[in-house]
């Protein structure tokens, strides 16, 4: 649907000492998934918000306009909690009839759950509607700042499902930042890697594996192992910042 | 033995914990007035003879009335423009530099002097009497209303960023539900303090109303009278807390239980 192209040059927050985004030059094809890897505190979230829109301050250019529909995925799920979980997806997309509102939640796997309030669901059931809630406004172009993250294993695999097939219907171009390398490879067509601050990309690798993967697939391990053991010295802050998942 | 069950303290009604210190309040003051027997310390039940005698004889219902319309209309006015602008200071930097050091004076202005002020420059009319009463609560408003806008939650505004959401529903949906705590709060002590100032004002200014009326009991030495009065007028309290801001309470929060 929409092609991206990203070209900074730099990115320095007002009053900081130092440049959190270095020279970052990267396009995606519409439709392709990419996903961001790098340590944490390299500037992904600083990067997700200057393509979403959201921080102009910086020197360099996005295609991304004002005019393209951003479905933006957070690290928390961000349900606004005095809303039912239907009013909240219709705080993105008003007049969605009742009908679309249930397909779209037996699609994510949550059927009947249009009434109930997001903090008696479960971390997990929310981050399915906070998905669903990105999709409803069919994006060109989606954005997740690792909404997987702090989530057990099993969770994420059945979260990686409910994405592929959001994504069947309307095919965005998305664009996947984590620390989690992963997760990456389950999820994505490319991946970047970036240093830490200032980012800049060190690595362009495809992945060529059979779709549908989940994190613990055979195959996503064996790329994983390769990875890191080709590239030991560019990923080595990475396997570092591995294990320990970030708190919510 | 069946009275020891009703007896736990988990059981009692909320109702009756609620009116038990006032019923004790009640119980101490009518010994002590039988005990000392002196017209300057009325008994309940005299005053309570006194409330259904201006109930029903006399006009404490006009007056009643009166006062309950201008609490209303400076109330009204009071949230309505200190949740404007607490909410305009809590976000705007520019705007609280602006208006802090105002906001200061104005929240330190004893409530006589807005008062006479009011009945001097407008003139000892309604208006004035409202304004006069609305300028003593507004600035109380706006520094709670600010704390609650300094405190909204950046992450939920993203999201009203991110997908585009018109500002008037970001304003209903996302910024108001996280300001009702701090709007409820400051209507509870707003009743209440304008009750206080509007009796004043009435008092000074007005040739109705209950602030009026207490001051020309207070002529009289009228004590009964004067605490008949009181009564009446705490007995709307309760009913306005009872039937008006405990239920939106309950409405406006019920996401929390």
């Amino acid at each position: 649907m929409s092609r991206l192209d990203v070209a900074i040059r730099a990115k320095r927050h007002a009053g900081a000492a130092a440049d959190t985004l270095g020279e970052l030059q990267f396009s995606a094809e519409s439709g392709d998934f990419l996903a961001i890897v790098g340590p944490s505190g390299a500037g992904k979230t600083t990067l997700l918000k200057i393509i979403a829109g959201l921080d102009p301050a910086f020197d360099g250019a996005v295609s991304a306009g004002r005019d393209t529909r951003v479905g933006f995925v957070f690290q928390e799920p961000r349900l606004l909690p005095w809303l039912n979980v239907a009013d909240n997806l219709r705080l993105v997309q008003p007049d969605l009839p009742d009908a679309l509102i249930d397909a779209g939640l037996a699609k994510v796997g949550l059927p009947g759950a249009a009434h109930q309030l997001p903090l008696r669901l479960s971390g997990g059931m929310q981050r399915r509607v906070a998905l669903l809630r990105a999709f409803l406004i069919k994006p060109e172009l989606l954005l997740l700042d690792e909404p997987f993250i702090s989530l057990d294993a099993p969770t994420a695999d059945s979260l990686y499902d409910v994405l592929a097939a959001l994504r069947a219907d309307v095919m965005p171009t998305t664009l996947l930042v984590t620390h989690d390398l992963r997760e990456a490879l389950a999820l994505a067509d490319r991946v970047l890697f970036v240093s830490k601050s200032p980012a800049r990309v060190i690595l362009d690798h495809r992945v060529a594996l059979p779709k549908p993967r989940h994190r613990d697939d055979d195959a996503v391990s064996q790329a994983h192992h390769e990875l890191m053991s080709r590239h030991p010295e560019l990923l080595g802050g990475l396997a570092a910042a591995c294990p320990k998942p970030e708190a919510v | 033995m069946p009275v020891a069950k009703s007896a736990m303290p988990g059981s009692v009604p909320d109702a009756v914990i609620r009116s038990a210190s006032l019923l004790a309040l009640l119980l101490i003051w009518q010994l002590v007035a039988l005990r000392v027997d002196d017209p300057l310390l009325p008994s309940p039940t005299a005053v309570l003879a006194s409330l259904f005698h201006h109930l029903t004889a006399g006009e404490l219902l006009h007056h009643l009335g009166v006062t309950l319309l201008r609490v209303a209309a400076s109330f009204v006015i009071a949230m309505v423009v200190g949740v404007a602008v607490g909410v305009w200071m809590g976000r705007s930097k520019l705007a609280n530099n602006l208006f802090d050091s105002l906001l200061v004076l104005m929240l330190n202005l004893p409530a006589l002097v807005a008062a006479i002020l009011c009945f001097i420059w407008i003139g000892l009319n309604e208006t004035a009497a409202v304004i006069a009463v609305a300028i003593n609560k507004i600035p109380t408003v706006i520094t709670n209303i600010r704390e609650g806008a300094r405190a909204l939650d950046q992450q939920l505004l993203q999201v009203g960023e991110v997908y585009r959401v018109p500002r008037i529903t970001v304003l209903r949906r996302i910024v108001l539900p996280q300001l009702y705590p701090y709007i409820m709060a400051s209507a509870r002590s707003g009743l209440a303090l304008i009750w206080k100032i509007v009796l004043v004002i009435e008092l000074l200014g007005r040739s109705d109303g209950i602030g009026f009326q207490l001051g020309s009991f207070f002529q009289f030495f009228d004590l009964t009278s004067i605490l008949a009065y009181t009564a009446a007028f705490a007995a709307v309290v309760f009913v306005i807390e009872a039937l008006l801001l405990r239920p939106l309470d309950r409405k406006l929060n019920g996401w929390r239980a």
